[in-house]
């Protein structure tokens, strides 16, 4: 199903782990659609000096959040704000259709990292981090359709955009 | 590298002895078993007598109460959609489960469309149908109640013979998908009280695109193709010959050895259960007392299970996941769903299934394998705090 590149990526995983008093931090997901991905960055003289991730998430997820790292890693700041979704789905030589939208988040996780060094250089640091709490039933949170990456309401059935169905259940 | 099946419910070995009748049975060249001449019947004489070792696996009363389909989802689909259709001078009402395979439930929101109406049932904590909730759903416009005889994700084995008891006093048609326990659990259609009963030849290792639809006699319902008088009239098609022969011997073999086989399938079975602690924590079995003796689901908490099949896959193991990643929809399973898991517990599910052709050393190479992939997994996840 993955290409040799994804399942590399996926096997050997680069830069996964946690950096302590890390100069920025960004999660998105939610285990609702399926992942989390957190970065890490270290920032010297407005380049990423060293960046990690942590993933919740399928094959895809993993081998994007690796992907992703190598990518931004030694970039400026300003560099590493044009990294687009498409440049990690293309560096890994293609995802399978429905697994796009696991390229959606690496670098929207970037870029949330990216806005949290900014806010703390500008002096007003964004309130702390709050984990999402997996162990609870979750009933709200948004999603993107995997076939189009149209935001959906949590619960839909059918895109409406792409015309897919979206459940399996009754 | 040798692959250690641990995902029979998807595929079971052929059995030698079935291997080797359906290659006689090729090498016989049968004519069509509805042919008037000689070599016509020929073949009907083969078709009837696997005909009656296939009831005898299931205890009909007669033979010719069982119809041969290509497999599962045929059979469930044409005892749905013929039940329904053929009755709706009384009704246009089915009672289903929240939990019952995509056959049953597919079959019936294309029937929704068509303008009939579908009461799907909440399951308890252990994915059981409560038969007092199918008493309750049952109205004057009910024809058909459908409820699986064993869940194919969680291994709940439901009160048949109760909800049977139901539908009999009611005068509704009780249909149940018994594709994951016919040939693995006891089956007895006529115990059971059911009116219909759908089975497939690859959960006894015989082969895949055959199965059987058991209809008692008397029962109200349409043929899915229609055609020739082939199957008394109920479904139309020159029999899979070949394949019906693997299904007898299979069946054969199934009715023989039930004891043995549960016997040491429940062996294995707790062998893992048991043995898991010692190799992961934070897990949550989701398969009761009461269920397959061959599937254990479990839960992985704080990872998801399309990376644990993948990784599984490089240590040789396959199994099967229910996360959203790895199904089509990107959904949760909806049967995991319903029993109460939360979605990120539901993402990180496999399901196991265990075979005759499992060994003891299977297993431990198995928990070996988890308890490796579970850590580098776990490691990478920003859920899993460290204690």
């Amino acid at each position: 199903m993955y290409n040799k590149v994804v399942m590399d990526h996926f096997r050997n995983p680069r830069n996964v782990g946690v950096i302590e008093n890390a100069d920025g931090v960004g999660e998105v997901g939610n285990p609702i659609c399926g992942d989390m991905m957190t970065i890490y960055l270290k920032v010297k003289d407005e380049r990423i000096e060293d960046i990690k991730f942590q993933t919740f998430g399928c094959g895809s997820a993993i081998a994007v959040s690796s992907m992703l790292t190598e990518i931004a890693r030694g970039k400026s700041i300003s560099e590493a704000k044009k990294i687009t979704n498409q440049d990690v789905a293309n560096a890994l030589e293609g995802l399978p259709k429905n697994k796009l939208h696991c390229s959606n988040l690496g670098a929207d996780a970037l870029h949330l990292a990216i806005e949290d060094y900014e806010s703390k250089k500008a002096g007003k640091p964004r309130s702390p981090l709050k984990r999402k709490e997996t162990h609870e039933h979750q009933t709200e949170g948004k999603c993107h359709c995997p076939y189009c990456d149209v935001e959906l309401e949590e619960g839909a059935q059918f895109c409406e955009a792409c015309q897919r169905s979206l459940v399996e259940e009754h | 590298m040798p692959i250690i099946n641990l995902d029979h419910i998807s595929s079971n070995p052929l059995m030698p002895e079935v291997k080797e009748a359906m290659i006689a049975a090729i090498a016989a060249d049968y004519h069509n078993p509805s042919s008037q001449h000689r070599a016509g019947e020929a073949a009907a004489a083969v078709l009837e007598q696997s005909r009656e070792t296939v009831a005898a696996l299931i205890h009909a009363a007669n033979p010719k109460e069982v119809v041969f389909t290509s497999g599962g989802t045929e059979s469930v689909n044409h005892a749905v959609k013929g039940v329904m259709l053929a009755n709706t001078k009384k009704g246009r009402h089915v009672v289903i489960s929240n939990i019952e395979h995509n056959a049953v439930i597919r079959s019936v929101r294309r029937l929704k469309g068509l303008g009939y109406q579908v009461t799907s049932l909440d399951v308890d904590a252990k994915g059981c149908v409560n038969p007092a909730d199918v008493a309750a759903a049952i109205t004057d416009e009910t024809i058909l109640v459908s409820i699986m005889h064993s869940n194919n994700e969680t291994g709940t084995i439901q009160p048949i013979e109760e909800i049977a008891e139901i539908t009999r006093k009611k005068k509704v048609i009780f249909h149940t998908d018994a594709v994951d326990s016919v040939g693995v659990v006891p089956i007895d259609v006529q115990s059971l009280g059911v009116d219909l009963l759908s089975f497939a030849a690859n959960s006894f290792y015989g082969p895949t695109g055959v199965g059987g639809l058991y209809i008692r006699q008397g029962t109200n319902v349409w043929p899915l193709l229609d055609g020739g008088t082939q199957e008394n009239n109920k479904r139309a098609g020159a029999e899979n010959l070949i394949g019906i022969i693997g299904m007898a011997k299979a069946a054969e073999i199934a009715r023989q050895k039930l004891p043995e086989r549960m016997a040491y399938l429940k062996r294995l079975k707790s062998r893992l259960i048991n043995a898991l602690p010692g190799y992961i924590d934070d897990y949550i079995i989701n398969t009761p007392e009461n269920s397959l003796p061959n599937l254990v689901s479990l839960s992985l908490r704080y990872i998801e299970g399309e990376s644990v099949m993948l990784m599984l896959d490089d240590e040789g193991m396959a199994v099967s996941t229910r996360s959203a990643c790895a199904s089509g929809s990107l959904r949760a399973s909806h049967v995991l769903l319903s029993i109460g898991l939360s979605h990120a517990d539901a993402q990180g599910t496999l399901v196991i299934t265990l075979g005759i052709d499992n060994t003891e050393a299977d297993i431990d190479a198995f928990l070996k394998a988890l308890q490796k992939v579970v850590k580098t997994l776990r490691d990478i996840s920003p859920l899993y705090q460290k204690a």
